[in-house]
This record gives structure tokens, C-alpha cells and sequence, in this order.
């Protein structure tokens, strides 16, 4: 099974094709549709972002909360659809690994290969297997949030498929072709 | 049999503990059958991203059984269905309230995750996962029945009710049914379970489709006409290709379920209510 570190270089980016597994490790930072909207605000006006997103890899997720001994609960992946809005700033901030299950518009599909930015789906429903798959879990900012403040998560094998490679490739067929609201 | 006929008392405080477990079992607690369904869908389906989904759907399903974590990180709305025996009093509080203390506690307890907003405008997030969303119908005798859907997002968002032409048939619900899945189903965590509500009006053919997902598994509808339009909408959603997760394959959805009730001669509601592999369902007769 390939594996690949959210750390690695755009080299390995761009080696990744659309419909293979891999096993994904390595430091993301998770949270979905409310701070989205809240970097996508602050990144117009031109504020400072109390994350550092050059190089990063944002996972659509919130978890559950971690039962006692255990570092996390439950972790997977929200639909990615409803944060294409959102990711023209987040791109332009330098976030490089998107993780996410459903399709993408065209618009995002495009922006993805043109900035050497790929977009994984992970399976959703299986978080009790994703969960198992989280190192490092805790609370990264924005708790006034609720479950959809912003986490930092450690993955060892965390098992996603390429879904938007580089190059445009798109592992999802029918289904896939809906456009998107205009970017914020 | 002996007919009850006096009162039975049963306290708020044990319809809130039964609630409060039912939460806690639907969401971590693989439902018996699931395995089954997914085990099916997998024999014969070609390699492909499409069949490693279900192969990590299986694992998820041993997982969530060894580790006790809950099946889906969206442990959702709670939807319960309460069937009150008429002669079924509720001491020391109403059915309501203890159904949604019920729902605080086992969220809260069960470490689920709490993933309601207050307005749907504001979006600020509540405390415990409570309101339930709950219908109570009123049923003979002296039992109080609970039914229990745990409903993420995912598959909400693809679901839709619509008004068709009364004489639509069953050419335009199998029509519309299949267009809802090929619009929204690759973003509901396909293989689903498609509940189709029929007749009634607005929010009777709404609760219908929802009801529809709390039938057991493997029981296709009695009514033999309806039971033909259950195979035909899954043979044609699964002819869509969607596939688990979207990533393509000959297995979108594992069944379709349609329930049907009257409604005006000058209207044919029809409502999709989708629902994801991750089927969490719990039952409970106090």
C-alpha cells in the first residue's frame, strides 16, 4: 500500500493519480463549514490567521469527543462540496492536501491543478477506523466554535483515496458535475 | 388474552434512561445485519476504490465493535418515533421532555458528538445534542414503543420532497427518485438506504421517507405493487454507477424502501429521505 506524509513535497504531489488508496500520515489541521467562513473573512480583509496554513494540509472533520484513555474519538469526513466556496483563499494561503469525501465543483477540480494542490477523499462512515488512525488529537483554536472549532491532528495511516490529482484526474464518475456557488 | 384496560404509569425518568441508552447503542453499536448487507454488495464487485470502501466499511463495523467508538463522527439528529399506548400514562413529566433529557444525557454521556446550532441562522452551537426530533403517535394498549434513527447530515442534505403531477406514476417517482440520488448521493456516503415517503402531504410524505428507514432489514414492502416499484427505483440507481462513496461501481444504493399512505386527488407528494451506509438504528418496548 502507498503511503504519503502531509509534510512531503510538491514532487510527490504531482506523482499522486486519481483512484489509488494510500495510507495518509502526518500533521492536518481539521475543521469545516463555520471556519471556513470565518479564515475566508479575515483573509479579505487582510488579517493574520491564527493558523499557519502555508504548506498545509486541512482536513474537513470534526471528531467526537475522546472517551477517557483515549487520545480521539470518532474522526471523518464532512462532504467536501460545501467548502468549494471557500477554497480559492484557502489555496491561496498555501494549503496544499485537502481532505474531504464527495465531489468537488469543476471550478475547485480546476484550481486544485493549476496550483499543484491535491484533494482526498477519505471514506465517510467509517470514523470508529479513522479514529484508530489518529496519533495526536486536541483543540487548535476557535472553540467558541462548538464541535466546529478548528482541531490539530496527528494521522498514521490514515487510508484515503486520491480523488483530484494534479493533473485534473477525478476518481468520482456520475455524480461529480454539480458547479458551485461563486468563491467568497 | 386478557385485554388491559386499567392505566399503566410509567415515570418520565425511565423513558429518559431507555432514551438516553438507546443513543449511546444505536451510535456505537453495529446494527445486526449490516454486515450482511455490505458483505453482499462486495461478493462480485469488481477491484477498485469502489470495493476497497466497502471493504473499509467492514473493517469500521469490527472497529467500532472492539473499540466502542461511535460508527460515524456525525452521531447527527436523534429522529425518534414513539408509539404510546393509549392507556400508557406518563408520571412525573411529559413523553417530550423526558425524550429529550433522554437525548442530553446519552450524548453527554456517551461522549457523542454534539452537532446541533440553536438558530439556523446564527449556527451557535448547543450544549447537548438535544432537541429530538420526535413523533408520537398514539397506538391501543398499555406499551410505550421507541424507535430510534440517528441521522447524520451527509445523507440529510441529499434528501428532498416535491410535489408531482397526480398522475405521475410510478414512471415519475421512479423518475424523481433516481434524479435525487444521481444529483445528491455521491456526497450522502453511499451504499444508502433510500426511504421514499408516498401520498399524504408535505410533511406526512417527508415523515413517511423517514419512517421508511426504520424498517428492518431484508422486509420489502407487503404491498406487491409497491414492492415491484422498490426494485425497480434500486435497479435503476444502481444502474447510475455512483458506486460507495461516489468512486464508481455497480452498487449505489443496498436497498429502497417505499411506504405509501393516501393523499389528494389533485397532488402525488413524494419525498427521498437518504440514508447512509453507517445505518444506526435503536428499539426499545418499555
Amino acid at each position: 500500500m502507498k503511503r504519503l506524509d502531509t509534510r512531503c513535497g510538491p514532487g510527490q504531489l504531482r506523482e499522486l493519480a486519481a483512484g489509488g488508496m494510500i495510507l495518509l500520515s502526518g500533521p492536518v489541521l481539521a475543521f469545516r463549514d463555520r471556519a471556513h467562513r470565518r479564515m475566508a473573512e479575515m483573509l479579505k480583509r487582510g488579517d493574520r490567521l491564527p493558523f499557519d496554513l502555508s504548506g498545509a494540509a486541512v482536513f474537513y472533520a470534526a471528531p467526537t469527543p475522546a472517551p477517557p484513555g483515549r487520545v480521539c474519538g470518532s474522526v471523518g469526513p464532512t462532504t467536501a462540496m460545501r467548502m468549494d466556496p471557500f477554497t480559492p483563499p484557502l489555496v491561496g494561503a498555501g494549503v496544499r492536501i485537502f481532505i474531504g469525501k464527495g465531489p468537488r465543483s469543476p471550478r475547485v477540480s480546476r484550481l486544485l491543478a493549476e496550483s499543484g494542490a491535491v484533494y482526498l477523499a477519505a471514506a465517510g462512515g467509517v470514523a470508529a477506523l479513522g479514529g484508530c488512525r489518529v496519533e495526536r488529537c486536541g483543540a487548535a483554536g476557535w472553540e467558541d466554535l462548538g464541535a466546529e472549532a478548528v482541531y490539530s491532528m496527528v494521522l498514521r495511516d490514515y487510508p484515503v483515496f486520491v480523488a483530484l490529482d494534479t493533473r485534473g484526474g477525478n476518481i468520482f464518475g456520475k455524480g461529480a458535475s454539480v458547479e458551485s456557488p461563486e468563491p467568497c | 388474552m386478557k385485554r388491559a384496560v386499567e392505566p399503566r404509569f410509567l415515570s418520565a425518568g425511565a423513558v429518559e434512561d431507555a432514551v438516553a441508552c438507546m443513543c449511546v447503542e444505536a451510535c456505537t453499536r453495529p446494527a445486526p445485519g449490516l454486515r450482511s448487507l455490505l458483505e453482499r454488495a462486495r461478493s462480485g464487485f469488481p477491484d477498485g476504490p469502489g470495493r476497497k470502501v466497502l471493504d473499509l466499511c467492514l473493517l469500521n463495523l469490527d472497529t467500532a465493535g472492539e473499540t466502542g467508538l461511535p460508527l460515524c463522527q456525525d452521531t447527527g439528529t436523534a429522529v425518534f418515533f414513539a408509539e404510546k399506548g393509549n392507556l400508557v400514562v406518563i408520571s412525573g413529566g411529559t413523553l417530550d421532555d423526558a425524550v429529550h433529557r433522554g437525548v442530553a444525557r446519552g450524548y453527554r454521556e456517551g461522549f457523542l458528538r454534539k452537532s446541533l446550532v440553536g438558530c439556523p441562522l446564527e449556527r451557535t452551537p448547543l450544549e447537548d445534542n438535544s432537541p429530538a426530533v420526535l413523533h408520537i403517535r398514539e397506538v391501543e394498549g398499555d406499551a410505550l414503543r421507541l424507535r430510534l434513527l440517528v441521522k447524520g447530515a451527509g445523507s440529510e442534505n441529499g434528501s428532498v420532497a416535491s410535489m408531482l403531477p397526480p398522475l405521475a406514476g410510478e414512471d415519475g417517482v421512479t423518475a424523481f427518485v433516481r434524479d435525487a440520488v444521481l444529483e445528491r448521493g455521491a456526497g450522502a456516503c453511499p451504499p444508502l438506504f433510500v426511504g421514499v415517503g408516498l401520498g399524504g402531504d408535505l410533511e406526512l410524505c417527508s415523515i413517511l421517507a423517514k419512517e421508511a428507514l426504520l424498517r428492518p432489514f431484508g422486509r420489502p414492502s407487503g404491498e406487491p405493487r409497491l414492492r415491484r416499484l422498490e426494485e425497480r427505483i434500486l435497479g435503476e440507481v444502481n444502474a447510475s454507477g455512483i458506486g460507495p462513496q461516489g468512486f464508481g461501481g455497480p452498487v449505489t444504493a443496498l436497498e429502497v424502501r417505499v411506504e405509501a399512505c393516501p393523499c389528494h386527488m389533485a397532488s402525488l407528494p413524494v419525498a427521498v429521505c437518504l440514508g447512509c451506509h453507517a445505518h444506526r438504528t435503536a428499539e426499545r418496548v418499555l
